[in-house]
């Protein structure tokens, strides 16, 4: 292809310029499948979403059969109903410790402990902590379902000595779940440091600990200004993906007990499936859209990156 | 070089494209229908708990193709607890590609299912069956939707009484036979129970929202259709009434007190599986609010064979909350088979409903899964009424005061909204005044605030 280019270069301008419609043409026609399939089935379900929020579509009754338009009717419930609130205080709760200070904070402190060192040091850690990455989420929640259970790992260790078991699970729950997805995704910030931290130029820091910088001044002022990006990138992404995570917590509490883990989608999940108001908990998948969106711009802005 | 990866690529989307439209088509073709006619039997499966319903329709599947050569009966069990089943039964019976032919109907779904045209109306096939009139006539009442028309044929029908341990009532040194008539009966013989017999859960009932319907039906109208007040009246749901706000109490003294179960126990799935199976056979608990199946369990080929449960645990009569007439109380519903509007062979369908309500067939389901019999030549039957290892015999005497649930086709939903009431005040998050008030405004929101009422 390219040596085909450069050779076509010097010809004449009009030759090129069918040459060009021709590539364009080719070019739509490859992208085609690509863009019919995703309009099907991600364009098509987006717009629906939008729809259906604005309904009373449910899953049995009346309803289910005759659509009806009802304005903001939806909205304005879901503003006034307690459950809501709940819910939104507990996803930021589950946000800020599982991903912000969890994975973000122990991601990074994993890259720079590992950074430099040998590589089978990095090889043997960097192993381990992906187990929790590969792991998919369904097996994570059976496996801290045994850790944390009445008479599972934890309280075991902690009857050896001497201690007396705890319910983690209905009397901590959210520490549970919130340790359950540190474990499962901290891998991945690892990772992403761990690219950022290997294009940081040696002969910056080093002309840093000349000048007599301390290994804080260093990380502060030299790091991570210069892994800005990869910061903020690392934030949005493993933001949406902590705001909409459901299996690890529903097949882990189910919500509960009562609301206590009850995060966005879980509640999304127990209106428009539990209780069969379709339209009702699509609303609150719109908002929960419209709070991811919020959430990374936030970030782009206060960190001034430009993506 | 350029030109194989392009064609490569305009493969491999090809293939994509492909493959997500024979996905859909092989959906629609309705499982293997190699040679003649498929009807799909959809059912719930869980845990341990219903064996005898899975031989049952097993055996009624086998005389049916026996009876229609060329015609399979495929069974489609659905895993899901009770919470999830019902959701995903609706989106089965939703498109015609996957309706089942015969689908089990908790009978509180029936109203809100026929709503939504799920199901078939069956008048047309069971006016002209002589044996339709073998089934009690209030069972029959709950199969018409609100349209006046019937939906389903009932294959079992209960009643939910205390259950208490005769052995346990002795060391804490109160009577047997146990007849409590008031709530505070109750209550006080779950304190003595505390009291002298330590390492034994007092009371247990349904409390979790994962336990569904059971949560509600069990527990919360046990206690509610005891009071004055009821659920739905004159067609408005009752949201606030002093009847809803003494149930909820009631729950929170037992959990308060610490007379009920762990809640890792209670709240799970499970739940209804570990007192019948673990807990029960363990006497471990002293009494337990449920209904007339659970001595299932403990048949020799049940999950938990235990050959002297029943004389063990007794089955008594719930009291009402202050002794009103008629003294007791109890709550009946029920399933019943009915027939997808979606689905393609409605009349074998009916064929094979037939057949697995036939008397024989119903007796072999009542005594193997525990369950009250609907029709009345099994009812008059001395194998099934003298049982061994059943409390069928009272179970069938509650009949005489029990209540039935709201045929009403919003009832599922505002169901779910009891149960999130009960286990927030169970857990004590919820007072019972706030959850009451939670529950009024989300059944407001949910049915409109003009078809409610506070008493």
């Amino acid at each position: 292809m390219e040596t085909a280019k450069i050779g076509e270069a010097p010809l004449a301008g009009r030759k090129r310029t069918s040459s060009q419609t021709r590539d364009h043409l080719r070019a739509v026609l490859f992208l085609l499948p690509a863009w019919v399939l995703l309009l099907v089935f991600f364009f098509g379900p987006i717009l629906l979403t939008f729809y259906f929020a604005f309904t009373n579509m449910s899953l049995t009754g009346e309803a289910s059969q005759q659509l009806e338009f009802v304005g903001m009717a939806n909205f304005s419930a879901i503003f006034s109903d307690p459950n809501f609130m709940t819910s939104i205080v507990n996803t930021l709760v589950f946000l800020v410790f599982s991903a912000l200070i969890g994975q973000q904070a122990l991601g990074l402190i994993l890259a720079l402990l590992m950074n430099n060192r040998s590589r089978t040091f990095r090889r043997m850690i960097g192993a381990l902590v992906l187990t929790g990455w590969v792991t998919p989420e369904i097996v994570v929640a059976f496996i801290f379902f045994a850790f944390f259970s009445d008479s599972g790992t934890l309280n075991t260790l902690l009857g050896t000595v001497g201690m007396e078991p705890v319910k983690w699970l209905y009397e901590y729950p959210m520490t549970s779940v919130v340790i359950a997805n540190i474990w499962h995704g901290t891998a991945f910030s690892m990772l992403v440091y761990q690219a950022a931290l290997g294009g940081v130029p040696k002969e910056v820091e080093e002309a840093a600990m000349i000048d007599g910088a301390s290994a804080w001044q260093r990380l502060w002022r030299i790091t991570l200004p210069m892994i800005k990006g990869s910061v903020v990138t690392n934030m949005v992404l493993i933001s949406l993906q902590t705001l909409g995570l459901f299996t690890l917590i529903f097949a882990l509490t189910g919500g509960g007990p009562g609301v206590q883990t009850e995060t966005l989608p879980v509640f999304m999940y127990h209106q428009a499936f539990v209780s069969f108001q379709l339209g009702y908990g699509t609303a609150i998948s719109l908002i929960l859209l419209l709070i991811g969106m919020i959430v990374s711009m936030v970030y782009i802005r206060l960190l001034k990156v430009k993506i | 070089m350029s030109i194989w990866k392009k064609s490569l690529a305009v493969v491999l989307s090809g293939v994509l494209a492909f493959s997500l439209s024979a996905c859909s088509s092989q959906d629609a073709a309705g499982g293997d229908a190699s040679s003649g006619k498929v009807i799909k039997v959809a059912y719930r499966k869980f845990g341990s708990g219903n064996k005898g319903l899975e031989n049952w329709l097993k055996s009624s599947a086998a005389e049916f193709e026996k009876a229609h050569p060329g015609v399979k009966v495929k069974l489609v069990p659905i895993q899901a607890s009770e919470a999830d089943f019902f959701a995903k039964m609706a989106l089965t019976m939703k498109s015609p590609a996957t309706a089942p032919e015969v689908v089990t109907e908790d009978t509180f779904m029936i109203s809100s299912d026929a709503a939504a045209g799920y199901l078939e109306p069956l008048d047309r096939y069971v006016s002209g069956w002589d044996e339709w009139n073998q089934f009690f006539e209030p069972v029959q009442r709950g199969m018409k939707a609100e349209d006046g028309k019937i939906y389903g044929v009932p294959y079992s029908t209960d009643t939910r009484g205390l259950y208490y341990n005769t052995n346990i009532f002795k060391k804490a040194g109160l009577p047997v036979p146990w007849q409590p008539k008031t709530w505070e009966d109750v209550l006080a013989a779950a304190r003595a129970i505390k009291q002298k017999v330590p390492g034994v859960t007092p009371f247990w009932a349904n409390v979790g929202k994962a336990t569904g319907e059971a949560t509600t039906m069990q527990t919360f109208e046990m206690l509610l259709y005891g009071t004055k007040d009821r659920l739905y009246e004159n067609g408005k749901w009752v949201v606030k009434s002093p009847g809803f706000l003494d149930s909820l109490k009631f729950i929170d003294q037992i959990f308060k007190s610490g007379l009920g179960p762990e809640l890792s126990q209670v709240l799970t799935g499970q739940a209804g599986d570990i007192v019948a199976n673990q807990m029960m056979p363990q006497e471990k608990v002293g009494i337990v609010l449920n209904g007339n199946w659970v001595p299932a369990a403990w048949k020799e080929t049940g999950p938990a064979p235990w050959k002297e449960g029943t004389k063990v645990y007794q089955f008594a009569p719930m009291p009402t909350q202050h002794g009103e007439a008629p003294g007791h109380t109890s709550m009946s519903g029920g399933w019943a088979l009915s027939i997808g509007a979606k689905s393609k062979e409605k009349d074998l369908g009916m064929e094979f409903i037939k057949i697995a309500t036939n008397k024989e067939h119903q007796k072999q389901y009542s005594l193997t899964q525990g369950d009250l019999t609907p029709r009345k030549d099994v009812a008059e039957d001395p194998e099934y009424m003298n049982a061994p290892g059943t409390v069928f015999k009272q179970a069938t005497s509650f009949l005489e005061f029990t209540h039935y649930r709201p045929g009403n086709s919003q009832y599922p939903s505002v169901s779910t909204q009891i149960q999130a009431a009960v286990e927030a005040v169970a857990i004590g998050t919820l007072t019972p005044e706030k959850a009451m008030d939670q529950f009024a405004q989300n059944v407001k929101r949910m049915v409109g605030a003009d078809k409610t009422v506070e008493k």
